[in-house]
């Protein structure tokens, strides 16, 4: 048994005075891990290449030096912009594609897949468990110009000899769409999955034919999800750069390849720098209007 | 306040035209009356089922039912979980398709009808409000679906809140409303359409107790003043005899009994019927004799009860039989007095005496080697036996049932899952 303190005991002032402190500090120390990988690992680079951005480089040491070059953010899109649109273009039209195709198969998972929901899901992820530059090669294999399906159609007759996809832009929205199916369907899913049957029930005991259903109860209710499913598709698909670079050609730069270039070729870090904050806004507008449109809460249930 | 609403929504009636501004002006002076001259008296109609089978995965949830609920009635299915009463609701509304059988709404046959073509509105279990809608939207959807001119479909839905109490809740979403409210929107974006048949699931599942009685009360004015057929399933024997003409006791997928219930509680036919709805003391016996309008019977662990001979079922020519009595029939004296006329009669031990408030329940050992619970009400002016009393218990002759035994001692499940 422990002694009884008094309560004017010197020794028991301290003792509170340290659970206290405690106390208060607890949520802190919980955070600190998470923290710390945030700051080490998000906020350090974002600062950095923020920073980067406005700093000017000598081409021949690659060292920079703070300039404030806030110039280089107009001189980047003056040069880019039709890489910019390009990507906006190439992604809004890809996911566009993908909506429509996942639609129907999300769809269908949710409200048709009975017992094997997870095998269906599993089957829609399962050529995703192989690297991503991989699958974009096979892809380029798919569509080459004498491979199994032009080789095929041509051998037959059905295409002209010089017909050709890869280097065009299809070939580049073809990969795209493809490479990011999985984050428009998984949304979408979800989405179509947590509408309740009953109020589906309820909408056919209310003279709603299975058509008139689907657009006044199921549509209404999925448009969070195809929007999340917008957001997560989109934003990567304009920063991409390995599709274009395998599958695209010349005349269809992406704006992921030039910040590609400029690191890697050109070692014009602070253009590269400011094309990627330049991203980086665009991709904080669009999650911006989505908290502004279905409110920031909808936006956990689908990330 | 229900008069100032009302003046409220008379107000607007009469921006419509003169005949519905007539209608509404008429029940302003009267206040008890003055929603009942709103929508009552709307087309009802009666429900027959035949020979329906439901069969999900080789198991029967509804045997061959056979039931006819008439127009303007006030039914109710009742029956513990899985005992078929929902499959056979939701056959109706036109959720699930019978294997076998027929059902008729107004003489019509609607078997194969798809939902939105009966005339049959529902109130489901978890109220199933369309969340991106608000109140009013939800209540409008089954008019907007027929097309109703929008003037009408305002004054409908405005008339139609103001009936399940909820007026001037129209703009809020189905979020922002308590379990009742919810239950009461579920309630009005039914009844709105004016079926001739209303379905409700079990819609006060998701009640407190005290709620659940308002509510029980409200339901049923609302039914005498509507006018329409309710049929209404439940696992709650309280609510099912508080609110219906007639019940149904489910069981197995089958009716196990049914009237009024009154007549259902006091006179169950089956086994099952006497220990599901309200508590039963059942004696095994085997029947001896009868004589004109009694029949005696001699209950296994000795002695005789006599019963009225029109109470006993066909046993099949088997003897056995259960001889039932409700616990608040039997009268509790000490023992050594004398037993009335044409009275049954046990002597016993008080076992156990416990005071619940409106009564007191005693659970007595008694000569036959069996127990019995009894119920006394809490009248104040007798002396209630303590526990290790010696005492008789007697009751009427007429207060006496019996039914078929079933074949082994059944589990009754009262609880309800889904």
């Amino acid at each position: 048994m422990e002694q009884p303190v008094p309560p004017d005991h010197p020794g028991r002032v301290t003792n509170r005075h340290h659970r206290r402190v405690g106390r208060a500090l607890a949520p802190y120390l919980l955070s600190l891990p998470s923290g710390l990988w945030l700051l080490l690992l998000f906020l350090v680079p974002l600062v950095l290449m923020l920073s980067l951005s406005l700093k000017t480089c000598s081409p021949s040491t690659g060292a920079c030096v703070m300039a404030w070059h806030w110039g280089e953010f107009s001189s980047e899109m003056s040069l880019y912009h039709q890489e910019f649109i390009t990507s906006l273009y190439f992604a809004a039209a890809s996911t566009v594609v993908d909506l429509i195709i996942s639609f129907p198969i999300a769809y269908w998972i949710a409200f048709y897949g009975g017992r094997r929901k997870n095998f269906f899901l599993l089957m829609l992820l399962v050529p995703f468990f192989v690297s991503f530059v991989i699958r974009t090669i096979v892809w380029e294999f798919v569509l080459s110009n004498n491979g199994v399906i032009l080789g095929a159609l041509k051998h037959i007759h059905l295409l002209p000899s010089g017909f050709h996809i890869l280097g065009t832009s299809y070939a580049v929205m073809a990969g795209l769409a493809y490479n990011y199916l999985p984050f428009t369907a998984l949304p979408l899913y979800v989405a179509l999955e947590r509408i309740d049957r009953r109020v589906l029930e309820a909408a056919y005991d209310l003279y709603a034919t299975k058509r008139v259903g689907f657009m006044k109860v199921i549509m209404p209710l999925a448009v969070p999800g195809i929007f999340a499913a917008f957001l997560l598709t989109f934003i990567p698909m304009f920063g991409d750069y390995v599709n274009q670079e395998i599958l695209g050609g010349t005349s269809n730069t992406m704006i992921g390849t030039v910040i590609q270039n400029q690191f890697l070729v050109t070692l014009d870090y602070a253009g590269g720098a400011s094309l990627s904050a330049i991203l980086l806004v665009v991709a904080l507008l669009g999650i911006f209007l989505y908290a502004r449109l279905l409110g920031s809460r909808t936006i956990e249930q689908y990330l | 306040m229900a008069s100032a609403t009302q003046k409220a929504v008379g107000g607007k009636y009469m921006s419509i035209g003169a005949t519905k501004a007539t209608e509404s002006k008429a029940p302003k002076g009267a206040r008890s009356s003055g929603r009942a001259g709103k929508i009552a008296n709307l087309e009802s109609a009666d429900v027959e089922f035949i020979n329906v089978t439901k069969t999900f995965n080789d198991a029967n949830a509804v045997d061959d039912l056979n039931l006819r609920v008439e127009a303007g009635e006030f039914f109710s299915l009742l029956g513990p979980s899985g005992c078929g009463k929902t499959t056979s609701l939701r056959m109706l509304g036109g959720f699930e398709d019978p294997t076998k059988g027929r059902i008729l709404l107004g003489g019509q046959d609607v078997t194969n009808l798809p939902p939105y073509r009966r005339d049959v509105n529902t109130v489901f279990q978890s109220y199933a409000l369309f969340p991106h809608l608000n109140v009013f939207e939800n209540v409008a959807f089954g008019l907007r679906r027929q097309r109703i001119e929008k003037n009408e479909i305002k004054r409908r839905v405005g008339e139609m809140l103001e009936i399940v109490d909820l007026p001037n809740y129209e703009k809020r979403q189905s979020s922002q409303l308590s379990g009742g409210q919810q239950q009461r929107v579920a309630l009005a974006r039914a009844l709105v359409n004016q079926p001739k048949l209303l379905l409700l699931d079990e819609p006060m599942s998701a009640l407190d107790a005290k709620l659940r009685r308002q509510m029980q009360i409200e339901l049923k004015r609302i039914q005498t003043q509507v006018g329409i057929t309710f049929l209404y399933v439940t696992h709650d024997q309280e609510e099912a005899m508080t609110m219906s003409d007639r019940l149904a006791v489910m069981w197995h997928g089958r009716i196990e009994g049914m009237g009024s219930p009154k007549d259902v509680y006091d006179n169950p036919t089956t086994e099952f019927v006497a220990s599901f709805l309200g508590a039963s003391n059942l004696l095994a016996g085997s029947i001896v004799s009868t004589s004109g309008s009694r029949t005696t019977i001699a209950i296994d662990g000795g002695g005789t009860i006599v019963v009225p001979a029109d109470r006993v079922p066909d046993l099949g020519g088997s003897a056995a039989v259960k001889v039932g009595v409700r616990p608040e029939k039997i009268g509790i004296l000490p023992a050594g007095t004398a037993v009335a006329a044409d009275h049954n009669s046990i002597g016993g031990r008080v076992r156990v005496s416990t005071f619940t408030g409106v009564g007191n329940q005693y659970i007595v050992e008694t000569t036959l080697g069996v127990e019995v619970t009894a119920y006394a009400q809490n009248i104040g002016h007798q002396l209630a036996p303590r526990s290790g009393d010696e005492v008789v218990l007697s009751w009427p002759v007429e207060h006496t049932f019996t039914v078929k035994p079933l074949p082994t001692t059944v589990e009754i499940n009262e609880t309800e899952g889904d």
